[in-house]
């Protein structure tokens, strides 16, 4: 064995790593080119017709669902309030996620409990949450919301998902109980990975707790804070679930998101073309925060590297 | 400093051998500080249970008393009615076992396509192999989200619209996830593999009997992702489904509002009946759970 392998080996090696490399990955990629690449190019044929839902009856019409898109209030309204909730819930759930993972972090004591009641929401599909809060959170007078508040001697009567003042802050609300328990992982995570010694010869230096938390935790959590702020502007740009179960979009489409628009357009109103397009309006925005994102990474990495 | 450093060390050390101490490991004193944090922490733990307490306490209230004033968390009675009658109905079994059998079956697909398709980007050579990974790194930017309109009607014209395959087969083609085991792979000591092939093992049996059990934490981690993000689905199943029979869990919930109105009780139980499973689950394998989100969120958008 010995004296016959090493001279054929090296060749015989070199020929495994060269065969059935597209066997592997043919399987994934039938299934990407059929469900991604080929929805994504042919929804932009999609975009220059006048399909109906079915995909059929198309005439081409050029860039017009593009330029009605551009003209059109409702698509104007809608991404501003995709952009709104994705600035009202990005800061809280930043925050909140460095906050609660700082406690759970410092305590180093009953993890579980910290781990069950603020990750656990997380795990429950959007119908539960919402439902749980639209019927017994929400609703004036005995909803848990106005109770609690009276219990405190304040008399709320706000209307919470009614009043258009109100309404896409109590989305924020729900969404931030709702998902805050991700970002608080992946902080947890991070803490996790910085070496105790750097605090222990920072406190051998005479370094109090804030004074280590300002030096040595933050500055180090710098690059999980940009990928955490991203994680979070791509996730709340899609927000839907919430404000179709909870408001439907409403009062007065005070609070629709621009992914609604595009289901009214295409599935209520059958126009997939114009959905299409406005989809590809709301993909460059997108793509604008992923690039972003790629551009953090990078540097990141290359700071690693230095 | 380096003195400093060294003095740590040997403290640390000391803590570490001395014989009482042992037990507490590294667990911190009780100083007032801390207490002050314990405190904030369950100030705020309870705040995030407070919602599901409450939804527990009114699913065992009799109806009528749902809509009290008054912040009683027991009725007069603690009745479970309400259970029964959302049990009763058979709903809820069906779209547990829907959403079970799709999100399994995604699950299984996707870790099994995108690990094959990830050993063979970093590990074989073949025409064009750069090109189609470029492509597939690509469409991590894609938002699933983006497509729904030509995707629905890529479903109408295959046929699969209220099928389990039309709800399973968009969610398979997870770029991100090749991405995160390519990298995984690229970590891998070729020796290995290599050892085995001097052996006259196929490439076949290497992935599978090789890379794939020294792979397994990182498949874990994906596993699990996809099966919370699969089985917590709503748009994709909402847009795809309109027979209730073939509803999935989060979407068939969405619609016991409508066919039940407004009786609290009973939404509020289909609430804690439905969110039920995968927070077991998560009882059971809260470690496994907690890593392989970290990981994979961490490394996968």
């Amino acid at each position: 064995m010995t004296t016959t392998a090493p001279p054929s080996a090296p060749r015989g090696i070199r020929r495994h790593w060269s065969e059935h490399g597209l066997a592997f990955t043919l399987p994934f990629l039938l299934v990407y080119a059929a469900f991604l690449v080929f929805p994504l190019l042919w929804g932009v044929r999609m975009s220059l017709g006048n399909d109906d839902i079915a995909g059929t009856q198309s005439e081409f019409v050029g860039l017009d669902n593009y330029v009605e898109a551009v003209r059109d209030p409702d698509v104007w309204s809608s991404l501003w309030n995709t952009v709104w909730f994705t600035v009202l819930s990005t800061v809280p759930l930043v925050v909140v996620g460095l906050v609660l993972a700082l406690l759970a972090h410092h305590l180093r004591f009953v993890n579980w409990l910290w781990r069950l009641s603020w990750f656990a929401p997380f795990l429950l599909p959007s119908g539960v949450v919402c439902l749980l809060w639209l019927w017994v959170i929400y609703p004036s007078d005995f909803g848990f919301a106005d109770q609690l508040l009276n219990a405190f001697g304040l008399q709320p009567g706000i209307g919470w998902l009614t009043d258009a003042r109100y309404a896409m802050l109590s989305i924020v609300l729900t969404t931030v109980w709702w998902t805050v328990g991700f970002n608080f992982l992946l902080y947890l995570a991070a803490l996790q990975a910085i070496p105790q010694h750097l605090y222990e010869a920072a406190e051998l230096d005479g370094a109090g707790p804030w004074q280590r938390l300002r030096t040595i935790t933050l500055p180090l959590l710098n690059r999980t804070t940009g990928v955490v702020l991203v994680l979070q502007l791509l996730a709340s740009l899609k927000i839907f679930d919430q404000v179709y179960i909870m408001t439907g979009g409403g009062p007065d489409e005070s609070t629709r998101p621009i992914l609604q628009y595009v289901f009214q357009a295409g599935f209520t109103g059958y126009r997939i073309g114009y959905a299409s397009a406005i989809s590809y309006i709301f993909f460059a925005l997108i793509v604008l925060v992923s690039l972003i994102h790629l551009r953090l990474t990078r540097r990141s990495r290359e700071e690693n590297a230095a | 400093m380096s003195a400093a450093m060294t003095a740590a060390r040997k403290a640390r050390d000391a803590v570490r051998t001395g014989a009482g101490e042992e037990a507490q490991g590294r667990r911190p004193r009780w100083t007032r500080g801390r207490v002050g944090l314990l405190a904030c922490a369950l100030v705020l733990a309870v705040l995030w249970v407070l919602p599901l307490a409450w939804a527990l306490a009114t699913s065992l209230k009799p109806e009528d008393e749902t809509t009290d004033t008054g912040l009683n968390w027991i009725g007069s009675r603690i009745t479970f009615d309400a259970y029964r009658q959302v049990w009763e109905s058979g709903d809820l079994t069906r779209w547990m076992l829907n959403t079970a059998y799709i999100a399994s079956m995604t699950t299984l697909l996707t870790v099994v396509l995108t690990a094959m398709a990830a050993y063979g980007f970093s590990r074989t050579e073949f025409r064009g192999r750069r090109v189609l990974y470029g492509l597939v790194l690509a469409g991590i930017m894609v938002p699933p989200q983006v497509l729904i309109a030509p995707l629905f009607a890529e479903m109408v014209a295959l046929n699969l619209v209220d099928t389990y395959w039309g709800v399973i087969l968009p969610q398979v083609a997870v770029p991100a996830m090749v991405f995160i085991l390519v990298k995984f792979f690229e970590g891998l000591p070729r020796e290995l593999e290599e050892a085995a092939y001097v052996d006259g093992a196929g490439r076949w049996r290497v992935f599978w009997q090789i890379v794939v059990p020294l792979s397994r934490p990182v498949l874990a981690a994906v596993a699990i992702f996809t099966f919370i993000q699969t089985w917590n689905n709503f748009l994709w199943p909402f847009l795809v489904t309109t027979d209730p029979n073939a509803m999935t869990l989060p979407v068939g919930l969405v619609n016991v509002q409508s066919t039940y109105g407004v009786r609290y009780a009973q939404v509020m139980a289909s609430v804690i009946i439905g969110g039920l499973p995968l927070l077991i689950v998560f009882v059971f394998f809260q470690r496994q759970i907690v890593r392989g989100v970290a990981h994979t969120g961490l490394a996968g958008q």
